[in-house]
């Protein structure tokens, strides 16, 4: 097989890389050994990749390492803030969030006091004798001063006046109904504080 | 030659199976939260990322930008990295994207030289320097030798520079420079060709040779 000049050329990479058949290898290095031109651009060509394929062609700037490093430090401890401030952050609109929700509930001592005049008062002795008007559903103790028609009275007990739908006073059984608000009746709530007195 | 390229392409990358494994490992625990470690993971290849970035750019403080954000954006994107490809050409072409897209910001006005404009499958045919002198590796050594070399690469056009840069300075593969530069392996190889062949006629009179003045007679009308 021959070859000529500008077929070398043409294959001086593919040659260089190997990537060629092994006649045509063959005839280029027979083509090159009598060809001083052609011999010139394979050699040149092959000191060119290794010239420049020298890991000594180019030289890191003097503290480029150092400055590299530095910058991803930086970068590392910035995601890491960012991480936190984003968890501080929520914290932080979770906190602001159940304190107006707080703000904007009635305060407790409203609330209790509704729940007062909501109490069924299941926590009032219902053999406890009560007087109820005609014209109210509110039941109270015999003589309490906030019963509004004292002419049409009807005594029952409050076991009765629950059943017909009747709620407590929330003055004249105002004891019985924050005995309920502190767990129960009276004398068991003041049980219950001897006992946590005793533990104390 | 080819057995020698390829034994570079080994050295410059890590291509033993006990420092691939390491690198796996590495990765692994970068993506794990061990994020100290991605240093670790870079520093064997900061020379070939800031050299990929320099080669592009021609120009030591952008090549050092692009290089940090090059290895920054690997950094943020770690996660993305596929087994697949060795984790070296991953980041060369990240720096391969970052500094190319700095360069067109950089010269987007500026028309590329004639020599670009040429069709790739046109035929280049070498100037006659059969006085060939052959420049030993030891020149390298030398400073003004390094930067008359990198003037010579700096006046090829864009797209025989950067299949030059990746192929015979990175050591891709043909087939990772084509992903790389998104073009053909076909491409590839044709580039590749002249990037040699004028890089071969830029240097052919060797270090006793006229360089200098070559050179610069190279910057504005090329000899080819």
């Amino acid at each position: 097989m021959v070859v000529a000049c500008e077929q070398v050329w043409r294959e001086v990479s593919n040659y260089l890389e190997g990537d060629i058949a092994p006649e045509l290898r063959t005839a280029i290095d027979e083509h090159s050994r009598t060809c001083p031109r052609c011999r010139a651009v394979l050699e040149g060509t092959r000191n060119v990749v290794q010239i420049y394929g020298d890991e000594r062609m180019v030289e890191l700037p003097l503290g480029f390492s150092h400055r590299l490093h530095r910058k991803l430090e930086e970068n590392i401890s910035g995601r890491r803030a960012k991480y936190w401030g984003w968890v501080i952050g929520f914290a932080a609109a979770a906190a602001l969030i159940l304190l107006m929700i707080q703000v904007a509930s009635p305060p407790l001592s409203r609330q209790q006091s509704g729940l007062e005049h909501a109490q069924p008062g299941n926590h009032i002795p219902p053999e406890l004798q009560v007087v109820v008007a005609a014209n109210s559903k509110i039941f109270h103790v015999p003589g309490c001063k906030f019963i509004r028609d004292k002419s049409n009275l009807r005594t029952i007990t409050a076991a009765e006046a629950i059943r017909e739908g009747y709620v407590p006073c929330v003055r004249c059984l105002k004891k019985y109904l924050a005995a309920a608000q502190l767990g129960g009746l009276p004398g068991e709530s003041r049980e219950a504080r001897s006992s946590e007195g005793d533990d104390d | 030659m080819h057995r020698e390229m390829d034994m570079a392409a080994e050295a410059a990358s890590l291509g033993g199976p006990a420092e691939q494994l390491e690198e796996e490992a590495l990765i692994r625990r970068v993506c794990n939260g061990e994020h100290e470690l991605f240093y670790e993971l870079v520093r064997p290849y900061e020379r070939r990322v800031y050299a990929t970035a320099f080669a592009i750019l021609r120009n030591e403080p952008d090549a050092e930008d692009a290089a940090q954000e090059a290895v920054l954006k690997a950094f943020k994107h770690i996660r993305q990295f596929r087994a697949e490809a060795r984790f070296s050409t991953w980041l060369i072409q990240i720096t391969v994207n970052e500094a190319r897209m700095r360069r067109r910001k950089q010269h987007a006005d500026v028309m590329e030289p004639m020599v670009d404009q040429r069709d790739d499958e046109g035929n280049y045919i070498p100037r006659d320097f059969a006085d060939w002198r052959e420049i030993p590796s030891e020149a390298l050594e030398r400073k003004e030798v390094r930067e008359k070399l990198a003037e010579a690469l700096a006046s090829l056009g864009e797209k025989y520079r950067d299949v030059f840069v990746l192929r015979d300075m990175q050591h891709l593969s043909i087939e990772e420079t084509a992903k790389a530069l998104n073009i053909s392996t076909a491409s590839v190889k044709t580039r590749l060709l002249r990037a040699r062949l004028m890089l071969r006629d830029l240097l052919a009179p060797g270090l006793g040779g006229p360089w200098s003045s070559r050179l610069s007679f190279a910057k504005g009308n090329k000899p080819w």
